[in-house]
């Protein structure tokens, strides 16, 4: 079986499309929920999919077969997130459709009131998106902190600094919000 | 901070920020479209594949004229070389 993938990988990486489909079809499904967490809308997750992988293919030279395909594709993924979510307006982050939207939706905690969960969807819009997604992904995702390192392609002390810098900018936004969490 | 506020914020991020479903798929097949952005950009290195061709072809024909230019009037030379 790994004869097989070095097999695709190799010739992956000298440009074979049907190499390319196969890792498409192996890969496809991990991308995309990967993408999902990173950008919470379905639709643009598809979109960012289908990038995704023509930034794989165009960069098929680049890839080293002796490593994994699965982070190297994670993180071309990640930063094309990265850049859908600097292309889009703070405003329009999170809507209450988006959040309805999404595949799960755990039942909503009572002691947090919906008008806190408004007002943090808000400031949670507002924090630049290099610490939106590492928040995301390691608080929400419950990512650990070495995968959320290796798809953002920086230290996992990176990525807990990015942690602590939202958590107090979301802190510091909803207090001036009226909102003492 | 301390510890609390920070569990807190974490705890009402969670809240509004539900996990995105693991078992989440695309809505359709991405094949497709994966192969249609491939193509579109296949075509588009095949158009400028003729552009650097022409460029070049133009770039030449400049320097020579520059190099025709200044050997008819090497006093041009330093004005040449002023504007470069």
């Amino acid at each position: 079986m790994p004869e097989r993938t070095d097999d695709v990988l190799n010739r992956f990486r000298q440009g074979d499309l049907n190499a390319f489909e196969s890792l498409f079809r192996e890969h496809q499904r991990s991308v995309y929920g990967w993408i999902l967490r990173v950008v919470r809308d379905p639709a643009a997750a598809e979109d960012l999919t289908v990038e995704t992988f023509w930034r794989i293919q165009r960069a098929h030279a680049r890839f080293e077969p002796a490593r994994p395909f699965e982070p190297w594709a994670r993180r071309i993924a990640t930063r094309a997130a990265l850049d859908w979510l600097r292309a889009r307006r703070p405003e329009t982050l999170l809507t209450d459709q988006d959040v309805a939207g999404l595949p799960s939706t755990p039942a909503p905690d009572p002691g947090i009131a919906a008008e806190i969960r408004a007002k943090a969807s808000q400031a949670f819009a507002r924090l630049p998106p290099g610490l939106r997604i590492a928040a995301v992904l390691s608080i929400v995702e419950e990512q650990p902190h070495k995968d959320v390192a290796a798809a953002l392609g920086i230290s996992v002390g990176a990525v807990k600094l990015r942690v602590f810098r939202a958590i107090r900018m979301l802190r510091k936004d909803l207090l001036e919000q009226g909102i003492r969490p | 901070m301390n510890k609390h506020d920070e569990a807190r914020i974490k705890q009402i991020l969670r809240e509004t920020l539900p996990p995105a479903d693991p078992a989440a798929e695309p809505s359709r097949d991405l094949w497709p479209a994966v192969l249609r952005r491939v193509d579109a950009e296949t075509g588009a290195d095949r158009a400028e594949g003729l552009g650097p061709v022409r460029q070049n072809w133009f770039d030449w024909a400049l320097l020579a004229a520059l190099v025709i230019f200044a050997v008819s009037f090497p006093a041009t030379i330093p004005v040449l070389l002023y504007y470069l």
